[in-house]
C-alpha cells in the first residue's frame, strides 16, 4: 500500500499528544499506582527504613539494567552480565582481602587498585563480546550466551570454586557505607543513571546508538561507524556489570563464585518494563530506572505482605509480559 | 452488462478524520482500470476496505451485482478478489512453489504434500507469465524484482476475477514490467478485471482502459483513457494546473566536478568510467541488476571490494567508508528510503541531522540550537509538510519522507549529489518539487549523478545519460540523441 494513506491526514495531533503522554509517563503512572496501593495496604511500606531498603535492593539490578539499555537500544542483548558480576566481584575481592589467597599474593592492595581491576575485568569481558558481535557479526544472543558460560567458568577457576572472604572495610564501604545518609550503592546508581541519561540524551554517541538501533543501514550510509558503536555498548554494559559485581561483594563481605546467577534476566526485565523496544532504537534510561524500581518495589511489597518468594517469580513473569503487551497495544495507536 | 465491481458512496474515517469521503468506482469485465491519486488521496484506504482489512463506515459495494461486505481478506479472496501488494511478504527459506501455494498445498498420499504436483503447477504458472524463475528455487535466492514477480504469480494462482495491483512495478525493471503488462493483457482477454495503482503515468497510459481519480479522500472523476491526455490527468490528480513536468534550469559548465576511471567491483561492475561536469545532471539508466546502484556503492565506500580512480575537482580521492565520501563532499540519496535512508523510529528533526552529527557536536555534546535551526531551515527550504519537527518521520507521506532525506544531505552542502531513484513511490506533486530541487542545485554549480529506472524521468532531467548493461557501461548518450528507443536498445 502506498504509505501514509491509512493514517488520517490531519488532526492526528491530538492523538499524537496523547500517545506521547502515555509513552512518556505511562510507566511512571503505573509505578505511582503500585506505590500508592502498597502504602495503603501496609503502613510500614512508606517508612524511611523501608524506602532505603528498596533502593538498596534495586541498586545492583538498576546498574546492570542501565548497561543493558545501551545494548538493547542497538538491537542487541547482553546475557553475560550475571556471570561478569561474579567474575569481577571475585577478581576485585582477591585484591582487597585480608586472608591469604593463592591468586594475588602480597595483598591486600589499595582499594583503588581493587576497584580499578574490577571495572577492568568487566570492560575486557564486554570488549571481547563487543568484538565478536560487531566485527564477526555473531548474533548478540549467541556471543553473550557464550560469555555467560565462559565468565562463570573463569570465576570458578580463579577462586578454585571457593568464596573470597574477609574483605577490607574500605572496600566494603562501597556496599555498606553512606553519603549524607544515602547508602553508597544508591549513590552509585544515581551517578550511573545521571551519566547515562546525559550520554543518551545529549551527546553525539547517544545519537549514534539510537540511529544504529533504529536503522543500522541508514546509520551506515549516513557516515556513522556502526561497528564501533556496537562495540562500545558492550564495553559499557560489561564495565557496569563489573561495577555491580563489586557492589555485591562489598555488601555481602565476601565474593561468592555463584553470585549473580540469573541477574541478566532481571536486568532485561527492567529494560523491557521501562518501555525500551527489543527491536532497538526506542527507549530511555529513565524508563529503565523506573522499571528496576517497579521490580524492587514489587518484591518488597510482596515480602511485606508475607507472600512466598515462589509466587513473586510468577508475578514478575506476568508483569514483564503484561508490560510488553501494553506496549504493543499503544504502538498500534489509539 | 453488470460490472465486476461497483462501489458507491464509500466513506471511512479514522479517529474522527475522514480518510475517504465519497469513494466511487466501477470495474468492467475484461478491462484494466487505473486508480490514480497522490499520497493521502485515499487509494490505500479504498483498497483495504475492498480487501476486508478495514470496515467501511458507509456506502455500498457490489460484486457482480450482489451487495457484499467483507470482514477479512480471506472472504474477499473467496469471492474472487485478489491483491498484489506493494510490500512483499515472502517466506525466504521456502521454495517459490511453496510460497505460491502457501496454505493450500496440494495434498498427496498419507496426508503429506504432493510436491511434484505443486512444483509443476507453479512452474506452469510462471512459464505462462514468461517469468524466468524456477519453481524449486528458494525465495531467498531471488532478487527483489523476481520476488515481486512471484508475488504476482501467487495472486494470479488464486484464479481471481478481480485483481488489485498496488504499485506492482515499483521494484522491477523495464523488461520485467513489460512481461507483467503482457500477462495483464492475457488476463484481460480472459474477461478478468484489473485495478491498477501506480504513480507512473506512462504505465497507466500504456495498459489502462479506464481511470478513476481520488484526491484528498474524495472521488474526483473517472472516464476512458482514450478520452484523456497526460496533462489533464495530472491536473485531476494534483488539483491544480501544473506547468511542464520537467523544467530544466541548469546548464553544464566546462569544469569537471566528478571523474571516475575504471571503477570495478568483482561480480558487480566492471570498468565503469565517466565524467560529470559542474552544473550537469548525469543520468544513469539500466535494468534491475545491471550494476546501477553498485556504482554508487563503490563511490560512497559501501563496497569493500571496489577499485578504480575517483577524482573530485581534478584531484584523486581515496574513499574507504561513507565517512570518507562525506568528508569529500559527496552525498548519497539511497534507492530505498525506508531501508537505508531514514531512521523511521525517530523524529523528522533527528533524521535531518543524522548525517551531520559530528558537525553539530564539536565537543561531543549535541548543540540543540544548531539542530533546531538546521531542521527548520530544511523544512522551509523543501516545504516539508510536518506538523512539528519532533513528530516521527514514519508519519509523513512518501514525498515528504524523501524530502527529509534530501534535507539530511543538503544540510552538508555537498559538492556532488548521488541520487538513486530519487522519486520512487512519490506522488506527482512532490515529484515536481524534487525535480526543482535537483535542478536548482545543479544550476548553482552542483554536480549531480541520478539513477532512474523511469525512462521519462531520466530523459527529462538528464543532460547526458549513461546506460548500464550487465555491469558495464553500454554507452553514454547526449540529451539530444537520447530517447526511449535508444535507452531500451542499449540496456537490453
Amino acid at each position: 500500500m502506498s504509505d501514509g494513506n491509512v493514517k488520517p491526514a490531519t488532526g492526528w495531533l491530538g492523538s499524537e499528544k496523547r500517545r506521547l503522554l502515555v509513552q512518556e509517563y505511562g510507566i511512571f503512572i503505573a509505578f505511582l499506582i503500585l506505590v500508592a496501593i502498597l502504602s495503603v495496604s501496609n503502613p510500614y511500606f512508606l517508612t524511611a527504613g523501608n524506602i532505603s531498603n528498596v533502593l538498596l535492593q534495586t541498586s545492583i539490578n538498576g546498574v546492570l539494567a542501565i548497561g543493558m539499555t545501551f545494548v538493547i537500544l542497538t538491537r542487541g542483548i547482553d546475557l553475560s552480565v550475571g556471570s561478569v558480576v561474579a567474575l569481577a566481584g571475585i577478581v576485585s575481592a582477591s585484591f582487597a582481602t585480608t586472608s591469604a589467597t593463592a591468586m594475588v599474593p602480597g595483598g591486600p592492595y589499595p582499594v583503588a587498585l581493587a576497584l580499578a581491576v574490577g571495572i577492568l575485568v568487566g570492560v575486557v569481558s564486554g570488549a571481547i563480546v563487543g568484538v565478536i558481535v560487531s566485527r564477526f557479526a555473531v548474533p548478540a544472543f549467541v556471543a553473550t550466551l557464550g560469555m555467560l558460560s565462559a565468565a562463570r567458568g573463569a570465576t570458578l577457576i580463579y577462586g578454585g570454586g571457593r568464596p573470597v572472604p574477609a574483605l577490607l572495610p574500605e572496600f566494603r564501604w562501597i556496599g555498606t557505607g553512606n553519603v549524607f545518609g544515602i547508602p553508597m550503592p544508591v549513590v552509585i546508581l544515581i551517578v550511573v543513571f545521571a551519566l547515562s541519561w546525559w550520554v543518551l540524551a545529549r551527546t553525539r554517541f547517544g545519537r549514534y546508538i539510537y540511529a544504529v538501533g533504529g536503522n543500522p543501514h541508514a546509520a551506515k550510509t549516513s557516515g556513522i561507524d556502526v561497528t564501533r558503536t556496537r562495540f562500545v555498548v558492550y564495553v559499557i554494559s560489561g564495565g557496569l556489570a563489573g561495577l555491580a559485581g563489586m557492589i555485591l561483594s562489598a555488601r555481602t563481605g565476601s565474593a561468592l563464585p555463584q553470585a549473580g546467577i540469573a541477574y541478566e534476566l532481571d536486568a532485561i526485565a527492567a529494560v523491557v518494563i521501562g518501555g525500551t523496544s527489543l527491536s532497538g532504537g526506542v527507549g530511555r534510561v529513565t524508563g529503565t530506572l523506573i522499571g528496576a524500581l517497579i521490580i524492587g518495589v514489587m518484591n518488597n511489597g510482596l515480602d511485606l505482605m508475607g507472600i512466598q518468594s515462589y509466587y513473586q517469580q510468577i508475578l514478575k513473569g506476568a508483569l514483564i509480559v503484561g508490560a510488553v503487551m501494553l506496549d504493543q497495544k499503544r504502538n498500534q495507536g489509539f | 452488462m453488470t460490472s465486476l465491481l461497483k462501489v458507491e458512496g464509500l466513506t471511512k474515517s479514522f479517529g474522527g478524520v475522514h480518510a475517504l469521503k465519497n469513494g466511487q468506482f466501477e470495474l468492467a469485465a475484461g478491462s484494466v482500470h487505473a486508480l490514480c491519486g497522490g499520497n493521502g488521496a485515499g487509494k490505500s484506504t479504498f483498497l483495504s476496505i475492498l480487501m476486508g482489512i478495514h470496515r467501511r463506515d458507509g456506502g455500498t459495494i457490489w460484486r457482480s451485482g450482489q451487495p457484499v461486505e467483507f470482514t477479512s481478506p480471506a472472504e474477499a479472496l473467496a469471492s474472487g478478489i485478489a491483491i498484489i501488494e506493494q510490500e512483499l511478504s515472502p517466506v525466504p527459506f521456502m521454495t517459490v512453489a511453496e510460497n505460491i501455494f502457501l496454505g493450500r498445498e496440494p495434498s498427496g498420499r498419507f496426508g503429506g504434500i504432493d510436491f511434484r504436483a505443486m512444483n509443476k503447477a507453479a512452474q506452469r504458472l510462471l512459464d505462462d507469465l514468461a517469468f524466468d524463475i524456477r519453481a524449486d528455487q528458494t525465495m531467498a535466492s531471488l532478487s527483489v524484482a523476481k520476488m515481486q514477480l512471484v508475488e504476482i504469480a501467487k495472486a494470479l494462482s488464486h484464479d481471481a476475477e478481480v485483481i488489485f495491483m498496488d504499485e506492482p512495478t515499483s521494484a522491477i525493471g523495464e523488461r520485467e514490467a513489460q512481461h507483467l503488462f503482457a500477462a495483464i493483457e492475457r488476463l484481460k482477454a480472459q474477461g478478468r478485471g484489473i485495478v491498477y495503482v501506480s504513480h507512473r503515468l506512462s504505465e497507466i497510459f500504456q495498459i489502462a482502459d479506464a481511470y478513476t481519480v481520488f484526491r484528498d479522500g474524495a472521488y474526483v472523476g473517472s472516464g476512458r483513457m482514450a478520452d484523456v491526455d497526460r496533462p489533464t490527468l495530472i491536473g485531476m490528480i494534483v488539483g491544480r494546473e501544473l506547468g511542464e513536468e520537467y523544467i530544466k534550469t541548469n546548464a553544464p559548465t566546462a569544469e569537471v566536478g566528478l571523474e571516475v576511471q575504471g571503477l570495478q567491483s568483482p561480480g558487480k561492475i566492471e570498468d565503469v568510467s565517466f565524467q560529470v561536469h559542474k552544473g550537469e545532471i548525469f543520468g544513469i539508466y539500466g535494468l534491475m541488476g545491471s550494476g546501477r546502484t553498485e556504482i554508487f556503492d563503490c563511490l560512497f565506500g559501501l563496497d569493500d571490494a571496489a577499485s578504480g580512480r575517483i577524482m573530485l575537482d581534478g584531484s584523486e580521492v581515496s574513499i574507504e567508508k561513507p565517512a570518507d565520501a562525506m568528508a569529500q563532499g559527496l552525498a548519497l540519496v539511497t534507492e530505498d528510503r525506508k531501508k537505508t535512508g531514514l531512521n523511521l523510529s525517530d523524529s523528522v528533526r533527528r533524521n535531518i541531522s543524522l548525517a551531520s552529527l559530528p558537525e553539530m557536536s564539536p565537543s561531543f555534546v549535541m548543540r540543540r540550537g544548531d539542530e533546531v535551526a538546521a531542521s527548520r531551515s530544511m523544512i522551509e527550504r523543501f516545504h516539508i509538510k510536518a506538523a512539528r519537527d519532533t513528530m516521527p518521520v514514519s508519519g509523513l507521506s512518501g514525498g515528504n519522507q524523501q524530502k527529509v532525506v534530501l534535507g539530511k544531505w543538503f544540510l552538508r552542502q555537498p559538492r556532488v549529489l548521488l541520487l538513486d531513484e530519487p522519486t520512487r513511490g512519490v506522488d506527482v506533486g512532490a515529484k515536481r518539487e524534487i525535480y526543482r530541487i535537483i535542478c536548482d542545485y545543479a544550476a548553482a554549480g552542483g554536480t549531480v549523478v541520478m539513477i532512474s529506472s523511469e525512462i521519462d524521468e531520466v530523459l527529462g532531467m538528464s543532460d547526458r545519460v549513461m546506460v548500464m548493461r550487465g555491469g558495464r557501461a553500454a554507452g553514454i548518450l547526449d540529451r539530444t540523441e537520447a530517447n526511449a528507443q535508444s535507452l531500451v536498445h542499449l540496456s537490453t
